[in-house]
């Protein structure tokens, strides 16, 4: 009876894990529409002249849309570190060797 | 000790212990997400690469079509609001809510895939074959991939509505609506540097 109550109780504190994960369903809406805002700043460049700050403003936008999604639509701020390295480390290699290769190509050289 | 086992097959993994103390499905997935980064960052720095290599064939400025992909992307971004919300139905235990914001997911997804058929046809009919150029082939690849990764989520949020209509997810359905949730909203993750780095930065 002791181990069925330990996993109860195990059992109980999973759910409430689930509840921390995060936010309401007017949370995610908020949070959509400001991924939506953003979505559209970026299509604006298409239209309007930037100038110089064309690159920077669409390279921001990406970075910034690319981890609201990944750390609240998919909770990895809420969940357990171990998930962020999992993924972050994958991330982070492809971004090395790909800057790497690319440089090698020149890709970046004006 | 037949508590127990009744409890666990309640709730399947609830009842499982594993060394580091989270699902192992979890752990797999991100794992497996991790991998598909390094997968992606091969097929855009090819496409980085290769876009400016046009001999033949039309250039990307003149086979793009900026508003008809701007809305093809509000579709993907709008599919995860949609998504995060069968998730937040799965661990309410809702059902019904659950099969509904799956099955829009679904749908929404299938018109981003819609989308992405009339746009290669339009190219093609444009003079934009897959091996006309370096450009026709790294672009048709990344977004072909792209693509089928959707495709394959399409049909993971249809089987997983047919699967929770007849009861037959065994333990608790709400992570099993998380793993595919954690998938499809890398797609759509993927989908946000595609567009910027492809379609709205020039070659």
């Amino acid at each position: 009876m002791t181990v069925a109550t330990e996993t109860h109780a195990e059992h109980d504190h999973s759910h409430d894990d689930h509840a921390q994960h995060g936010m309401s369903n007017a949370g995610y809406i908020r949070i959509a529409i400001i991924l939506a805002a953003m979505t559209g700043l970026e299509v604006s460049t298409y239209y309007v002249d930037f100038g110089s700050l064309f690159l920077p403003v669409l390279l921001v936008l990406m970075v910034v849309k690319f981890f609201v999604v990944v750390s609240y639509f998919m909770h990895l701020k809420f969940d357990n570190k171990l998930f962020s390295f999992c993924f972050y480390a994958g991330l982070f290699l492809a971004v090395m060797v790909y800057v790497i290769a690319l440089a090698s190509f020149k890709f970046f050289a004006a | 000790m037949s508590d127990v086992a009744v409890h666990e097959a309640d709730h399947g993994t609830h009842g499982h212990t594993t060394s580091t103390g989270l699902s192992n499905n979890k752990v797999a997935m991100w794992l497996f997400l991790g991998s598909e980064c390094l997968l992606f960052g091969g097929l855009i720095s090819t496409y980085m690469l290769y876009r400016g290599r046009v001999s033949i064939g039309p250039r990307p400025g003149n086979v793009f079509d900026i508003p008809f992909t701007s809305v093809s992307s509000f579709i993907l971004l709008m599919s995860s609001l949609t998504m995060v919300l069968a998730v937040s139905a799965a661990q309410n235990r809702d059902d019904r809510g659950t099969t509904l914001w799956l099955t829009v997911t679904a749908l929404l997804g299938a018109t981003f895939v819609g989308g992405q058929v009339y746009e290669f046809t339009a190219m093609y009919n444009e003079g934009l074959g897959f091996t006309t150029s370096l450009f026709g082939s790294s672009f048709y690849t990344l977004t072909g991939f792209h693509g089928v990764h959707v495709t394959v989520g399409i049909i993971m949020l249809m089987s997983l509505v047919g699967i929770i209509k007849r009861s037959t997810v065994p333990g608790d359905k709400a992570e099993v609506v998380e793993l595919i949730g954690l998938y499809w909203h890398f797609v759509d993750v993927i989908w946000i540097v595609i567009f910027t780095l492809v379609y709205l930065i020039p070659a």
